[in-house]
């Protein structure tokens, strides 16, 4: 299947073999020149990890996929692990080489649990091809990858709660610093990429940092793949280059009508059709591809409850702002609902919401409130004082 | 010699501990490994594992409780998830909950008095283009509409009259 016609049309291995043939350093060297950041929403520059996991001095490392693809909205790496498995495994194993790690593994979210067979006869074939195992196409570098499947947590998504989870414990997230890369798993320096960011490096490798600086925007280099979902007519996986605007996006998928976009999934910004000329790259509108279309029959005190009541259920409950944070929203939000939330008692909802932004450990808690207070901001004329027949349009 | 569900249980754990290692990075996979065959993790079996790792068994009762996909409580031959984020919201996932509470006679969070079935919610599993979608154990449904739930538990009671004895047959050793 071509979903992802650049990842398709790369050739296997070209990048690899490259990457065996470099220094360390030089490897490091492509991945910074090409500007690639984290593509799972947090956009960490990728050779900076890469460089702090390569100098950390260690017994063992490892080369961490991050494969629990929770956000409410994203299905992009079920669909790049679906399709182009090989470019996945192939970044892993340049990832390795870059680093110095001998072990890999692919941190596959419990509901995907359907593609492991899969996942598991292309690493069988991979071992068979000589592109993992002891002597990785005689270039003198060890890496093998196993799959380790996630028992159903959206906090797992976090990276060190990621870990927490490998390790045998809750997955709750630790503090930070100590950052993975120096303190990971078992203590070793560990290198956490999302499933897109590991296709990208391998792409970067066979095609040069110019080719994909040749995308995007001075600060948001490449291209971006989206998962595109809600009231539009064609939803599903795109790659669009970043620095695209929000009005464009929709023109292309079909859902030019819509009053609001929500980006970033859940713990992203509510963006109101006023502000669809602004741009989706990490100087803008940051995301981890998720894009959900709200057309102009929403209510979007609806859909600030369902993500509150996602929050609610997925909050690890380990630090008070967020467990407790983001029930007080949720009632706030019924409150909206019924018609019974004084402005007084509104003002102090978004003052915890600051507050959750500040206070709460990982990025979950920081992130929950985004939509509420940009819906708050952005719909207010919408909140106050309903009765149940009133509806927004 | 005929063994008893319980030196049965012990005997996988065990097995399972051997062949991952008697430490804590086993945890996870063991617990769904028990969770998968008994459809549920029991104060034993959590002690069973607390020994073959070393730890303390509310270590693993902490652990277990903790991810959606464990827990203690048990669960229906066959688990139907259905996503309740905001794009199969937006696709009327509401009428899809209500035809399978219909068809089944329970509501979400309980299991059929057969043991056949256990009905639960889920958070956004990747299908948000192509929703509502469920679960059931680990195949994925998408696009269902209200008339096709009960084509996916007649597939469900099809292939659960196949291998009905599954769990009942006896163990020699």
């Amino acid at each position: 299947m071509n979903t992802i016609p650049t990842f398709a049309s790369m050739s296997p291995e070209v990048g690899l073999k490259k990457a065996l043939g470099l220094t360390r350093p030089d490897i490091i060297a492509e991945i910074s020149a090409s500007g690639l950041k984290g593509r799972g929403g947090a956009g960490f520059p990728t050779a900076v990890k890469w460089n702090f996991a390569a100098s950390a001095k260690a017994d063992r490392k490892y080369i961490i996929c991050n494969a629990d693809e929770g956000e409410p909205g994203t299905f992009k790496d079920r669909v790049i692990l679906q399709d182009h498995a090989d470019l996945v495994f192939e970044g892993m194993t340049i990832a390795a080489k870059a680093v110095g790690a001998k072990e890999g593994i692919l941190f596959l979210r419990g509901e995907y649990t359907y593609l492991r067979n899969h996942l598991e006869d292309v690493l069988k074939r991979r071992r068979e091809q000589k592109l993992l195992g002891k002597d990785v196409l005689g270039a003198n570098l060890e890496f093998d990858i196993r799959i380790f499947m996630g028992a159903g947590a959206y906090i797992c998504g976090e990276e060190t709660a990621l870990i927490e989870c490998l390790e045998g414990f809750r997955g709750e997230p630790r503090n930070r610093p100590p950052f993975p890369v120096n303190t990971g798993f078992l203590d070793r320096p560990s290198v956490v990429n999302n499933v897109e960011t590991l296709a990208w490096a391998a792409c970067i490798l066979q095609q040069g940092a110019d080719w994909f600086k040749s995308k995007g925007t001075e600060k948001s280099t490449g291209i971006k793949i989206f998962s595109i979902s809600g009231d539009c007519e064609r939803p599903g996986v795109y790659e669009f280059p970043l620095g695209i605007t929000v009005a464009e996006l929709l023109a292309k998928v079909g859902g030019s009508n819509a009053r609001a976009v929500q980006i970033g999934g859940a713990s992203g910004q509510c963006i109101p059709a006023s502000e669809f000329q602004r741009s989706i790259a990490f100087e803008d509108i940051p995301t981890g591809g998720s894009v959900i279309v709200f057309g102009p029959q929403r209510d979007m005190l609806d859909v600030l409850h369902n993500f509150l009541e996602f929050f609610v259920d997925e909050s690890c409950g380990q630090c008070t702002p967020c467990r407790l944070g983001n029930r007080k929203l949720l009632e706030g939000v019924e409150m909206l609902k019924a018609g019974t939330c004084s402005m007084a008692y509104l003002r102090e909802l978004c003052a915890l919401g600051e507050s959750m932004q500040l206070s709460s450990k990982c990025g979950l808690g920081q992130s929950s409130p985004c939509a509420f207070l940009s819906v708050v901001k952005n719909f207010r004329d919408e909140l106050m004082g309903r009765t149940n027949s009133l509806t927004h349009a | 010699m005929l063994m008893t569900e319980r030196d049965r249980v012990t005997g996988e754990i065990k097995s399972l501990a051997d062949k991952l290692g008697h430490n804590r990075t086993s945890m996870v996979p063991i617990l769904q490994d028990v969770k998968r065959k008994y459809h549920q993790i029991d104060s034993f079996a959590m002690q069973v594992i607390a020994d073959e790792l070393g730890i303390h068994p509310v270590e693993v009762y902490s652990v277990a409780s903790f991810y959606s996909f464990l827990g203690e409580h048990t669960q229906g031959k066959f688990v139907i998830r259905l996503c309740r984020t905001i794009s199969c919201d937006m696709q009327d996932k509401d009428r899809v909950a209500r035809q399978l509470e219909n068809d089944l006679g329970i509501t979400f969070g309980e299991t059929t008095a057969d043991g056949k079935f256990t009905l639960e919610w889920a958070n956004c599993m990747g299908m948000c283009d192509q929703g509502p979608a469920l679960l059931v154990n680990d195949r994925v449904f998408a696009k269902v509409t209200p008339e096709r739930v009960h084509e996916i538990l007649q597939e469900c009671r099809s292939a659960f009259g196949q291998h009905a004895m599954e769990r009942k047959e006896v163990h020699l050793v």
